[in-house]
């Protein structure tokens, strides 16, 4: 009787992403807005988060909550050994070689700091160069400006076309004998690109520059294997891959971070201080001052938990399908015009109306329950590229469903008959 | 519940479209940018002063339909009023879409009242300020530039 159904489903392949189970893990999908259901669509923002990664946090504050790396009683230890184990599964996420390559940080912005003010800082000098693209998040331009202006080095941008890809033989040409450091986006946020990051890493280390990957709009959606990229540097936000806010983490290979100075001091970051020397301890402790986020640690090692459980690979097919969805649902509305239509590329549509200033439409998508980001998305150097004072960018989480879509749409045709007076 | 009607009425979807007073002044003693570094609107002011009026005022730059809106009939409402007078306009708009006062008198405001929608949307305020602080700091002191921020 169940043999023959069992057998059919069976050999259909995987089974089909479970939309509805998945959506079932997230408590504020259950909200209202406006009357409306909630239809969440500001993921490259920040993501929700699943009721696995709430409890997990909830639990250490409940249960075991106490400091790391210090006291002998026995919250202490367990304290230490979920924050640990926090670090042991970002290494796993990321195939890094060994857990003293994986530094927590507040999130991506403060590992992009961390990195220039300290490799940079004390490896640059004047006329040295660095190396970003035009479709950086601020996150990833200002702190090289600031350490431009602190050692005289030059910053170089790599151009993009109107896809919004990057255009890499204009890459090759910058790169020289000068160049010490390359930043690249692995994801935009404004525009979806994927960046083929592999080769831009080769091309960089062929002149002995080191290459340090923005992760943070790739981490959702897309696994990471920093060991095969060969990145030096790869930083991530666990706010956008459905963990806590004010956590993230910074890989590096082992032997920069070793030769990097520390970049801050306090507690934790050393081995024995007196007042005439101090010892720093070893890595990954040497970069992290003071007491860490450590609720936010364990919430994002059960955000990679439940990320592993199931599985980047189901969470990007799912993605790429609403995307093409999405895309195709967009072009129907006349007047839209997306901005980002790379080949290769994350689900993110960000789009601008004839007419209509993103920022009406952002007011108008919140009336009917719609959340999605307007304004310039920290790339302004992206929206003066596409001559666009700002987009409407609707970001697609697994979590996100066809009818949603639907809703994004119908709601951006109210916004059209709205200005239609 | 707020109706969306209250926000995008047809007078600010009519002066998004057709902005009045749009476009460089001639002969504009008087130039100061306002800029909002959170969206990006930007726009700049052109004011004429004679005998301690405003005699002619024009605006351009960019925007959502809120803020062209809110200077398109902020503009209009200022042309040949006396400094005391504008500076008691601004006053008495900045409490209407702030909301500090629970029950504003709308007749007085004329079609400025049509953007006392706004007040229900704080997320929106700063866009239909934007151009008002910006004549308020024109009339009031040497800045070259305004930000809401």
């Amino acid at each position: 009787m169940t043999s023959k159904g069992t057998a059919a489903r069976y050999q259909a392949g995987p089974p089909a992403f479970d939309v509805e189970a998945v959506r079932a893990d997230f408590p504020i999908l259950s909200r209202q807005v406006h009357g409306k259901p909630l239809v969440y669509l500001d993921n490259a923002a920040t993501s929700q988060k699943p009721a696995q990664v709430i409890e997990a946090v909830d639990h250490y504050y409940r249960h075991y909550n106490a400091n790391i790396h210090r006291g002998v009683h026995t919250l202490s230890a367990e304290a230490t050994a979920a924050y640990e184990a926090a670090r042991h599964k970002v290494r796993d996420f990321l195939n890094a070689g060994s857990d003293k390559e994986i530094i927590f940080v507040r999130g991506a912005t403060e590992a992009i700091n961390l990195v220039a003010q300290t490799f940079g800082r004390s490896t640059l000098k004047g006329g040295d160069e660095i190396i970003i693209s035009t479709m950086e998040h601020h996150s990833n331009i200002v702190p090289w400006q600031l350490l431009c202006e602190q050692t005289g080095a030059v910053l170089r941008v790599i151009p993009i076309n109107d896809k919004g890809e990057l255009i890499m033989e204009a890459y090759e040409k910058l790169l020289s004998e000068r160049t010490r450091i390359v930043s690249i986006v692995h994801i935009s946020n404004a525009l979806g690109t994927v960046v083929p990051v592999k080769a831009v890493i080769e091309k960089a280390h062929q002149r002995g520059a080191v290459v340090l990957v923005d992760g943070a709009q790739a981490v959702p959606h897309a696994s990471c294997d920093v060991q095969a990229l060969d990145c030096d540097f790869y930083v991530f936000s666990s706010h956008k891959l459905f963990g806590p806010t004010g956590v993230g983490a910074l890989y590096g290979k082992q032997r920069l971070l070793e030769q990097m100075p520390p970049y801050q001091g306090g507690g934790d970051m050393i081995k024995m201080v007196t007042f005439a020397r101090t010892e720093y301890n070893d890595l990954p402790y040497k970069f992290e001052a003071g007491t860490p986020n450590i609720a936010g640690a364990i919430g994002l090692g059960a955000a990679l938990d439940y990320v592993n459980r199931i599985g980047l690979a189901a969470i990007a097919g799912y993605e790429q399908d609403l995307l093409a969805y999405g895309t195709a649902a967009l072009q129907e509305v006349p007047g839209l015009r997306l901005i980002g239509t790379a080949p290769d590329k994350a689900s993110i549509l960000s789009f601008v109306l004839d007419g209509i200033h993103p920022h009406d439409i952002g007011t108008i998508l919140d009336h009917e329950g719609v959340a999605i980001r307007t304004g310039h998305h920290c790339a302004m150097p992206v929206m003066d590229f596409f001559r666009v004072p700002a987009t409407a960018r609707a970001s697609l989480a697994f979590y996100n469903t066809h009818a949603e879509i639907d809703t994004l749409v119908r709601a951006v045709f109210n916004a059209r008959k709205i200005f239609a007076k | 519940m707020f109706d969306l009607k209250d926000l995008y009425q047809e007078v600010i979807v009519d002066h998004n479209r057709s902005p009045r007073n749009f476009g460089k002044l001639a002969g504009a003693d008087r130039m100061l940018e306002g800029f909002n570094p959170l969206c990006g609107d930007r726009l700049t002011l052109y004011l004429k002063l004679a005998d301690g009026r405003i005699a002619d005022i024009s605006f351009d730059g960019t925007g959502c339909a809120i803020s062209i809106a809110s200077a398109s009939l902020m503009t209009d409402a200022m042309k040949g009023k006396t400094t005391a007078e504008a500076e008691t306009i601004f006053n008495q708009f900045h409490e209407l879409v702030t909301a500090t006062r629970a029950d504003p008198d709308l007749e007085k405001f004329g079609k400025l009242a049509a953007l006392a929608g706004v007040r229900e949307y704080p997320t929106r305020v700063k866009c239909a300020t934007l151009c008002w602080h910006t004549l308020h700091t024109a009339l009031t002191s040497d800045q070259t530039t305004v930000t809401t921020e």
